[in-house]
């Protein structure tokens, strides 16, 4: 999918449509009312830049943005903006996410507007895993913001133009600003108005924990929709491959947050290749996804599966007869793949 | 104590309207307050709060209270101190993700909201970000200066 008006240098980014807050891909396709899909890049534990170029080209022509995490699960990592600003270089429409647990608010204000000065348009806001769970379990967690606060923070920089100390920025960043949202976790008749209240804040799409459980998610959506809230905020629903039964347990025992239903797990051990269950269950899901009204799009978080999610997109067919921007190197290598 | 806390947030309703009460006395006393100097009376105002609220909330003394909106939960028990509501980490079972031992500081406070019932639920409002230098400071007395000089701008209007 290119635009119109699309940059001939890459990485630059498009021009700001009146009634669009970035410049960004991700926010055009959404506002554009089509199905999106987004996916997780794996951040390396490396400094080599390519590593993090051959893990975005796995998703070349089948996603709209990629999430860049931040030390997700708690555990360290190359950093959300270091990969953004390699990738937004390449032209990738980039997520940053910012995790309230490693930086306080100077730290986050100052990486928004060098993020934003690298190309970034994407900011996603997250509380943050406890630092119990991750590869440092001695370090101090942060939290000097929570997810509201931050995404309330960013809003009033591009916006206000100024720091939340009130001090003026010579330029803002223009950033299309996102939330995380899990429908499962306790306590679930509040979780819809925790929405509102990210839209409140500033969110302005927001991305899901992975929704195994279709019904409950039904059930949550149809609160959503009954506040108005699908009008107001893109809602992009997480899926994700599980690999096998012992792995979707071990995921429900111990990340944080994931709720897997028994009906799952059972059929996962039923099947005879398991992580090819796991695939086929994702793209259903994904269809399953796609007819839930104010469903915007799907985030795949592909966990050490990041190599399935061309073959899981294009299976599940949610982009129908569209192909996503990708970088000129693969377009070339699509229409030679034409040639021959 | 943690099961003061959970009497508390189980009682939000009847503590909230005495502590109201409390704080129209207090905001009667401003001008005494202020003639003595509120910088003066704030360390053994804070004494009784810390007391107090220590034993009823497991308060942590932060400065600048919100259990108004939070159903009588302090949300500085949270282990990821989140003044905005519910992380995404909340066990299925309701309890904290940090602390398997303890319940979810906000689905306390969910509950507390509920026991409320007040028209519009306060646990919505977006919190700023804390001001970590008025930790260790009254809460109580700040509450006070905020609602006379309010008042006061009420009446010179």
């Amino acid at each position: 999918m290119r635009f119109a008006d699309e940059p001939s240098t890459p990485g630059e980014n498009l021009p700001i449509l009146p009634g669009h807050d970035s410049p960004g891909r991700l926010e055009r396709v959404l506002r554009a009312g089509v199905f999106a899909v987004t996916a997780e890049i794996a951040p390396p534990d490396s400094a080599d830049p390519h590593e993090v170029f051959a893990r975005a080209a796995m998703f070349d022509g089948y996603v709209d943005a990629i999430n860049a995490t931040d030390g997700s699960g708690a555990h360290c990592h190359m950093s959300s903006v270091g990969m953004c600003s390699l990738l937004t270089r390449q032209g990738y429409a980039m997520v940053m996410q910012v995790s309230c647990r490693d930086r306080n608010r100077i730290a986050i204000q100052g990486d928004v507007l060098g993020a934003s000065a690298m190309g970034v348009s994407n900011i996603l806001c997250l509380t943050g895993d406890g630092v119990q769970c991750g590869d440092h379990p001695e370090a101090k967690p942060v939290f000097d913001l929570d997810c509201m606060s931050a995404l309330n923070m960013i809003r009033g920089m591009r916006d206000d133009s100024q720091f939340l100390s009130g001090r003026k920025l010579a330029s803002p960043p223009q950033v299309f600003l996102g939330g995380a949202a899990n429908p499962f976790a306790p306590p679930r008749d509040y979780r819809p108005l925790r929405l509102a209240k990210k839209i409140e804040a500033g969110a302005q799409f927001v991305q899901t924990q992975y929704c195994f459980d279709v019904e409950l998610f039904k059930k949550y959506m149809a609160a959503v929709r009954e506040a108005g809230s699908h009008e107001r905020v893109f809602i992009l629903a997480g899926v994700g491959p599980l690999a096998s039964a012992k792995s979707a347990e071990w995921i429900r025992a111990n990340v944080a947050g994931v709720h897997i239903p028994d009906a799952v797990i059972a059929r996962l051990r039923g099947a005879k290749e398991q992580a090819k269950e796991g695939v086929q269950i994702c793209v259903e899901l994904m269809q399953q996804m796609q007819e839930i009204a104010g469903v915007h799009g799907v985030h795949v978080m592909a966990f050490r599966q990041e190599h399935r999610v061309a073959e899981i997109v294009e299976r599940s067919g949610v982009l129908g007869e569209r192909t996503p921007w990708a970088p000129p190197k693969y377009q070339q290598t699509r229409l030679e793949q034409i040639a021959d | 104590m943690y099961r003061m806390r959970k009497y508390s947030v189980r009682n939000a309703r009847w503590l909230k309207s005495v502590y109201g009460v409390l704080e129209n006395v207090l905001v009667r006393a401003h001008p005494i307050f202020r003639s003595i100097g509120y910088d003066k009376i704030d360390k053994p105002v804070l004494m009784v709060e810390k007391l107090t609220k220590g034993f009823l909330l497991d308060s942590k003394s932060c400065g600048q209270c919100v259990v108004g909106s939070t159903g009588l939960s302090c949300p500085m028990n949270c282990p990821k101190s989140l003044r905005n509501g519910p992380c995404g980490g909340v066990r299925m079972d309701g309890k904290c993700e940090v602390d398997a031992t303890m319940d979810c500081v906000w689905v306390n406070a969910w509950e507390g909201n509920k026991r409320l019932r007040e028209k519009e639920y306060p646990i919505q409002f977006v919190q700023p970000p804390i001001d970590n230098r008025l930790h260790g400071t009254s809460a109580w007395l700040r509450e006070v200066r905020r609602a006379a000089a309010s008042r006061d701008a009420v009446v010179s209007e």
